[in-house]
């Protein structure tokens, strides 16, 4: 499998520092000497990949890195994006007994990170993880590049199985290269852990290929097809496209869907945001992401506008700080009324109305001038393909329906993980879905 | 304010603290602004013939983040020409008439000790400290350890130096010795009215694992050298006690030396039998400047417990250091976990499992999963009892199974949070004090590991 193209240059997301830049190594042997190795550690139990994270730090504690970076890809086959782009501090720092003690819990994802990219920049991914076996002629059809369909082949193929992704965009690795704010990871970083396990071999990634429901036309593969032609489908279907507001002067120039304006910051060349002043719609943690991004780009003024409370923001706490940290503000209580525009109808400003229990009070809007809009008030699903599959069903918010232990559908041939059935969740909780539905195949497919 | 001078067989010191003759007494300078930061006494880098020493002299032993736990040093004795160590010597005692400067001698013959001895103390010097305890590069010169390990060279150059010195002679010991009573007794019989004690242990630090070469690193090569620091400080504290309890010795004054590094280590010492410290490492780590915590930490320490003088804490604590025949086997402890203060990492679990005797149990777990765990005795009620500490959601205190707790203290050390686990008396299992010798001497016991011993006892009291 050659390797895929390197992004073009001239991206936005390259203007990008490093929020945690990579240790080096005494920092990392530093740091981990301060890990006190529990045993039944919670930070294991939090980390939704099950990373024995004790043992990878107790080994980077005697500069055992190798040995570390083992450990972590054990149970994480992505498991050096994960270190790049893991809120931490929700999952395993967060459950660190440190924080019980009134510490500063270890810095888990950046020692992570020092394992990881310190090993795979010497030693390919192949010499980390278990000898392949044999070839066992069964092959897997995956819909989407995203990490959950990226691990599963990855841990397919070790199991001898082939593996075969069909992408419909032109680069791979869905929200891990395309949606990650750019401080974290880059999606060039994304894209060579990518290659890392394709180099595992017999999987096969196509890009440009949409798989539809009725009969394939050209650049498409037909649902019917793949489960004729293959032993398993893993759907890894993501999310849709961002929703809209639906008020008036929404569509337009200088208002964009949070998710597709960070696409483009991560992936497009020579991109130029005109303005200083951004309003970001939402509070999620997309919003929270867009209106960083943002204001580390140069914008003067970031508003993050929600309709409720900090406190009901679903977005992390500790993303809220760093944002605000780099000058971005809460506007709390509002809600857009409508997006207003000249008559050439360029963007010129926005009117947001006063909020009680996130619904707007009539009369009370103001009118404020604004150069962009981003708009993070969530994203719509992309799972009306999983239902060309016979047997597999969504549920009433359209996520596709799979038995928790197995990430099994309705459909006995056909597994699916990731946000398309979480709803939107972080990549390692991909990853692990992915694990579950190996397992599961393996049975299915008579492998261990 | 408790009174922290001493008279240390006649050498008169403001405080017990003193510099050991090391990197940080090499100069005059040096101690004048040691004795500035309120050191007592500096015992002056050992002056002998001068030497050339290497580059590259000192390596550590590093514990995790804890750097330092233990020195290495392959330097040897003053590099300086003899006259100026002298003269330095003597305008350090002209401006620091009350502070304590004691010359360190390493010669090698009758002549030569005569010599040096008649110039050092024509400095003014408070005292002589003959080193007998330097472990490398002079040793192979029949000097230094060579001398220590010797008793009978030790005793004649004692004689000597006897002979010819008008101040208080101090023998320095080294450890690398199989019984340091010998070289104790023997500086006794040569006359010497004090000892200071240890000198630097014999050791190879490590190796440079991408090299093959021992570390410190001179060029291609490397050489034993001597071992000090906080690593080294129990063992001091065994063999000073042991000549401090020593009827041939105890009458000798003593100046501790090992690993002292605060006045924790200084009070240890001193209940152990120590006139006076000396600190070499941790000054080295940190400076002079450790001295304002050790001289105020010790009178704080000193009037907490109502003594008026270090002197009364002197030999504290040598009674309670007994032979392990003489333990009482009847005194029973068991582990108690703080709920309160529990963060839950279950570290004490994991080291009685593997270290003790397998008596810390986590709740929750089926009796097979205990059982699958290691546990032999495993108790019918294992509360799960939730750990208190903020954000330490979920889990649960660790049991201690009282019948089978040993009251080892493994759990108590290894527990990250101190005071979290505590040691507590119960009764124990004898009802009365009961030692091992009572049980030899009545016949019901063999000594551990001695048969002879054992019926030599025996045939004692039958």
């Amino acid at each position: 499998m050659p390797s895929l193209p390197v992004l073009p240059s001239g991206r936005l997301e390259q203007r990008f520092a490093d929020k945690k830049p990579r240790y080096s190594k005494p920092e990392a042997v530093t740091e981990a000497n301060r890990c006190i190795y529990c045993v039944d550690a919670p930070c294991i139990k939090a980390c939704p990949t099950g990373i024995d994270i004790p043992t990878f730090i107790h080994k980077l504690s005697t500069e055992n890195v190798t040995g570390a970076a083992r450990t972590i890809l054990a149970e994480n086959i992505l498991g050096a994006s994960c270190a790049r782009v893991c809120p931490v501090e929700e999952l395993c720092a967060g459950a660190c007994v440190y924080n019980a003690w009134g510490r500063e819990p270890i810095a888990i994802g950046r020692l992570q990170r020092f394992a990881t990219e310190a090993t795979l920049e010497k030693t390919p991914l192949t010499a980390l993880v278990p000898a392949k076996k044999p070839s066992t002629g069964k092959k897997v059809a995956l819909v989407g590049s995203g990490p959950a369909s990226i691990a599963a082949a990855g841990l397919l193929a070790l199991e001898g199985h082939k593996a075969v992704i069909f992408e419909k965009k032109k680069l791979a690795g869905g929200l891990n290269t395309l949606g990650i704010a750019p401080y974290k990871q880059s999606g060039q970083a994304a894209i060579d852990e990518i290659n890392q396990v394709l180099a595992l071999g017999d999987i096969e990634l196509k890009l440009g290929v949409e798989v539809v429901a009725g009969t394939a036309g050209a650049g498409q593969v037909s649902a019917a097809d793949l489960l004729k032609d293959y032993d398993g489908v893993f759907l890894g279907l993501g999310l849709g496209p961002d929703s809209k507001l639906n008020v008036p002067g929404e569509s337009g120039p200088g208002v964009f869907g949070a998710v597709d304006l960070i696409e483009r910051i991560k992936a497009e060349p020579n991109l130029k945001l005109e303005g200083t002043r951004a309003f970001v719609i939402g509070g999620g943690n997309t919003a929270l992401d867009i209106a960083h991004e943002l204001k580390l780009l140069g914008f003067e003024d970031v508003a993050l506008v929600y309709r409720r409370t900090e406190k009901d923001m679903s977005g992390y706490a500790h993303e809220l700080a760093a944002a605000r940290e780099d000058g971005a503000r809460l506007m709390e209580k509002r809600v857009v009324s409508e997006v207003l525009r000249d008559a050439k109808g360029a963007l010129t400003g926005v009117k947001l109305a006063h909020a009680k229990d996130g619904k707007a009070v009539a009369g009370t809007e103001e009118t404020h001038a604004v150069d962009l809009i981003a708009l993070a008030i969530g994203q719509s699903v992309a799972t009306d393909i999983a239902r060309a599959f016979p047997g597999v069903q969504t549920d009433k918010q359209g996520r596709v329906v799979v038995d928790a232990k197995t990430h099994r559908t309705g459909n006995p041939k056909v597994w699916s993980g990731g946000d398309c059935v979480n709803g939107g969740k972080e990549v390692v909780n991909g990853v692990q879905e992915a694990k579950l539905a190996v397992r599961d195949m393996l049975r299915a497919l008579g492998g261990k | 304010m408790a009174d922290l001078s001493i008279d240390f067989c006649g050498i008169k010191s403001p405080n017990p603290f003193w510099l050991a003759s090391a990197p940080p007494t090499n100069s005059g300078p040096q101690i004048m602004r040691a004795f500035d930061a309120g050191w007592g006494g500096a015992v002056w880098k050992t002056l002998g013939d001068p030497i050339t020493n290497v580059s590259s002299r000192f390596w550590s032993h590093d514990y995790g983040n804890t750097r330092m736990m233990g020195l290495n040093n392959i330097e040897l004795i003053s590099d300086r020409p003899l006259e100026v160590n002298l003269k330095e010597m003597a305008e350090v005692k002209r401006r620091y008439p009350k502070h304590v400067v004691i010359a360190s001698l390493m010669v090698e013959t009758k002549e030569n000790w005569k010599e040096i001895i008649t110039r050092a103390e024509d400095t003014g010097c408070d005292g002589l400290e003959l080193n007998f305890g330097c472990p490398h590069g002079m040793c192979e010169r029949g000097m230094g350890s060579a001398v220590g390990q010797e008793p009978k060279v030790l005793e004649e150059i004692t004689r000597w130096a006897m002979e010819y010195a008008k101040t208080p002679v101090i023998i320095k010991l080294t450890p690398n010795t199989g019984d340091i009573n010998e070289p104790g007794e023997a500086a006794a019989r040569g006359g010497a009215p004090a000892l200071s004690l240890i000198n630097t242990v014999k050791s190879l630090l490590g190796v440079d694992l991408d090299r093959f070469v021992p570390n410190p690193r001179v060029g291609t090569q490397s050489t034993n050298g001597g071992y000090c620091g906080p690593a080294v400080k129990p063992i001091a504290l065994f063999m000073m006690s042991q000549l401090a309890k020593n009827p041939l010795t105890k009458h000798m004054a003593i100046s501790g030396i090992g690993g002292i590094s605060n006045w924790r280590d200084a009070a240890e010492f001193i209940s152990l039998g120590a006139t006076s410290v000396q600190v070499c490492t941790a000054v080295m780590h940190y400076g002079y400047r450790i001295v304002e915590d050790m001289i105020e930490g010790l009178s704080d320490y000193l009037d907490s417990k109502g003594m008026k003088s270090v002197n009364e804490l002197r030999g504290k604590a040598i009674g309670a250091y007994a032979e392990w025949g003489d333990l009482d086997l009847n005194y029973n402890l068991k582990a108690r976990i703080n709920p309160e203060t529990c963060i839950g990492c279950n570290l004490c679990h994991t080291a009685c499992m593997d270290g003790a005797h397998q008596c810390i149990l986590i709740p929750g777990r089926t009796h097979e999963e205990h059982a699958k765990a290691g546990h032999t005795h495993i108790p019918e009620n294992i509360p799960a009892v939730p750990v208190k500490a903020a954000g330490a959601i979920g889990r649960h205190l660790p049991v201690i199974d009282d019948v089978e707790c040993v009251g080892c203290n493994l759990c108590h050390l290894v527990c990250p949070v101190p005071g979290t686990i505590s040691m507590v008396e119960v009764p124990g299992a004898i009802g009365k004090k009961e030692t091992w010798n009572d049980r030899v001497a009545q016949g019901r016991d063999l000594n551990p590991g001695s048969m002879e011993s054992t019926l030599k006892r025996r045939g004692k009291t039958t």
